[in-house]
């Protein structure tokens, strides 16, 4: 993984980009003034450095004798002072090592044009400034024509250049000032932008969250504020979409709860007029008998039916109550059994006592539904297998079977999932085992479907041993 | 012949439950409100109610009350199944026991039986215990000389305790050989029970002396 050189969060980059661009502006003001400052500096000294060399020589011109000696040449050269040069045709006064520094060419330069010329040099690791002159003879109509005398002057600009280090330096400290402020004002401009995005943030995190009451206040007129109007929007739109499912949702569970509630008045009668109608079918004519038979049956079909779908409209809205109490589940299972007349079709493994507490009439429900879908879809042998550890307890229904498809498996646990188009009258509701998962997760517990490895459907329901009333 | 009186309010269920349980050997008559029945209870003195809770007028929970006030009638409730709210509300309200509707005639029956049953008694003579004394074949109970007046289930409870004194019975057991339930007996039935039967044999009925309740188990009689 390579390291970002750009760091990610907002606030980091603001104040990075800040920075720059403060030093930056800061660095290029001064480089630029101190530029033009110390190209002036460099050319008033200059200019002074010149016309001191060049009144000196128009001072002392006068008195000269010519043709100069080399006496005169001694006395113009001390009359300009120290480092200074002066030749006559073979005849030279040199004062100062730094008269070595003299170039050709700006003796070259003084012969060509016959007057005061300058040359910057660096020798030595220092700045120099080289001044050539020509003394000029001045006739008495007025003519003026070269003597021959050339005055070079050799002098140190270390001073000016130093000046100019010095007004580098302070426009460099200037821009470091610049910097904590640039800081500064990063940090409260990242602030105001910042404070804003964060309460989106918030509000965004409290939406997802299942807040759909949660809005920013917008602040401002500018984008940031148009962007939580926008959120505010879509969260209103969101709930209002939220309630409109809910109220639909509620209503269609409160049809099933309504429509069961009123198909069971009709069948309390048809409970009881069927078992006066059961008792005389041995004395009814073949087609007569079969169907009061029919009837009998589906009317207890339909009871059931009645009773899962008031089941499931109670665990839809919530009001399913566990009634806990202490229950030996080995024992239990067995009374599930003995009671359906299962005990004799079904093996069953269990250990002598293991207490838990449980709702029993819920585990029975679990149970009688796991073992009879058992022997109605599996084949035998159908196992039924009792175990404990410290956390919890597993029943364990098996058959010997070809076991679920694996098409099959992710729905078993759907309302009216059925396996098998053509199997469609099967003697259950198609809710049993939608009931069983619900009254394993009331107990905190879990009911899970797979295939056991030599084949076979297995169903496996753990409760945990520690649970609290509830 | 028991005399049953079946209160209940929609009148083909009224009709279809008469028919059945009078092939079961019952002579059923029927209330459609709660004020009729408590009128025909006092005219014709039932051997058991057959009580539906949802009744128009005053409701079956009250209906329950005014039996019970009235006397020592047993009372069986027609309850809708996982409604906790009726079973508890019915037995409170002093119910001997409870159906889930839609009920099955051949279960109502078994239930009426084994609450009719409650009234015949053991038959092996007085028992006495400090201040109580239980005629088992009179089925008379007295507190302190003077008659307590217990409804068969409470009396069938008292028997069934007192037979054994100091002996632990679950209340699974007490369900089996009271109510004549299966092993998914209701042990509401139990618990409420004992509070009516301690209510009228205890002098504290917060610490009782004969009905003791052994934590986690059950209860037993005495030791007094």
């Amino acid at each position: 993984m390579t390291r970002r050189l750009w760091p990610r969060g907002l606030r980091a980059r603001l104040v990075v980009a800040f920075v720059l661009v403060t030093v930056l502006g800061a660095a290029a003001a001064a480089w630029s003034s101190a530029g033009s400052a110390s190209t002036a500096l460099v050319a008033s000294a200059q200019r002074r450095l010149t016309e001191t060399i060049a009144g000196q020589i128009r001072a002392i011109t006068p008195q000269l004798a010519y043709p100069p000696d080399q006496g005169t040449l001694d006395r113009l050269r001390a009359a300009v002072g120290p480092n200074t040069l002066v030749t006559y045709r073979n005849l030279r006064s040199a004062d100062g090592a730094g008269t070595g520094l003299v170039t050709d060419a700006l003796r070259t330069a003084v012969r060509a044009r016959n007057r005061l010329v300058t040359q910057r040099i660096t020798a030595n690791g220092r700045p120099w400034l080289l001044v050539g002159a020509p003394i000029m003879i001045t006739a008495s109509d007025g003519g003026r024509t070269p003597s021959g005398i050339e005055v070079y002057a050799v002098r140190d600009l270390s001073g000016v250049e130093r000046q100019v280090d010095g007004l580098a330096r302070s426009a460099a400290g200037t821009a470091a000032l610049a910097l904590p402020l640039a800081m500064l004002l990063a940090l409260l401009a990242a602030g105001s932008v910042l404070r804003p995005v964060r309460e989106l943030r918030d509000t965004a995190r409290r939406l997802a969250a299942g807040d759909l009451d949660a809005r920013s206040p917008p602040q401002g007129a500018d984008e940031l504020a148009e962007l939580t109007v926008t959120i505010n929007e879509m969260a209103a739109s969101v709930q209002a979409s939220m309630a409109v499912m809910r109220r639909m949702q509620a209503d269609a569970r409160r049809f099933a709860a309504d429509v069961s509630h009123e198909l069971r008045t009709p069948l309390s009668t048809l409970t009881a007029v069927v078992e006066v109608l059961a008792t005389v079918t041995d004395e009814m004519e073949p087609d007569a008998r079969e169907s009061a038979q029919l009837a009998i049956t589906e009317t207890h079909r339909l009871v059931r039916l009645v009773e899962d779908l008031m089941e499931v409209s109670r665990f839809d809205a919530g009001t399913v109550r566990l009634r806990v109490e202490e229950t030996d589940v080995a024992r239990a299972v067995r009374d599930c059994l003995r009671t359906r007349g299962w005990l004799d079709r079904v093996d069953l493994v269990a250990p002598e006592e293991i207490l838990l507490r449980v709702d029993r009439r819920r585990l029975d429900v679990i149970v009688a539904n796991l073992v009879g879908n058992a022997l109605r879809h599996g084949e035998p042998p159908v196992r039924v297998h009792v175990s404990a550890s410290r956390e919890q307890v597993r029943i364990e229904v098996t058959d010997g079977g070809p076991g679920l498809p694996e098409r099959v498996l992710p729905h078993v646990f759907d309302r009216f999932y059925k396996a098998d188009a053509a199997r469609t009258r099967t003697p259950g509701s198609g809710l049993g085992l939608a009931i069983a998962l619900e009254n394993a997760r009331l107990h905190g517990g879990d009911l899970t479907a797979g295939n056991a490895d030599g084949g076979g459907a297995r169903f496996v329901l753990e409760l945990p041993r520690d649970l609290e009333d509830r | 012949m028991p005399a049953i009186l079946l209160i209940e309010d929609d009148p083909l269920v009224r009709r279809g439950l008469q028919l059945a349980l009078s092939r079961h050997g019952h002579d059923v008559r029927t209330a459609d409100t709660g004020e009729d029945g408590l009128a025909e209870l006092r005219s014709s003195m039932p051997d058991l109610v057959v009580l539906d809770l949802m009744l128009p007028g005053i409701d079956g929970f009250e209906v329950c009350r005014r039996i019970r006030a009235a006397g020592e009638i047993p009372v069986i409730i027609l309850t809708a199944r996982g409604d906790d709210f009726d079973v508890v509300g019915g037995l409170e309200a002093g119910a001997d026991d409870y159906v889930v509707k839609p009920a099955r005639p051949t279960v109502l029956d078994a239930r009426i039986r084994a609450v009719l049953r409650r009234s015949t008694g053991a038959s092996d003579g007085v028992r006495v215990h400090r201040d109580l004394r239980i005629d088992t074949t009179a089925l008379t109970v007295s507190l302190h000389g003077r008659p307590v007046t217990l409804t068969p289930t409470e009396l069938r409870l008292l028997l069934t305790l007192s037979a054994a004194p100091g002996r632990v019975f679950t209340r699974q057991r007490l369900l089996e050989e009271v109510w004549e339930h299966d092993y998914l007996g209701d042990s509401r039935l139990v618990d409420n029970c004992v509070q009516r039967l301690r209510a009228k044999i205890e002098a504290d009925p917060a610490t009782p002396a004969y009905v003791q309740t052994v934590r986690g188990f059950g209860y037993r009689f005495g030791p007094v």
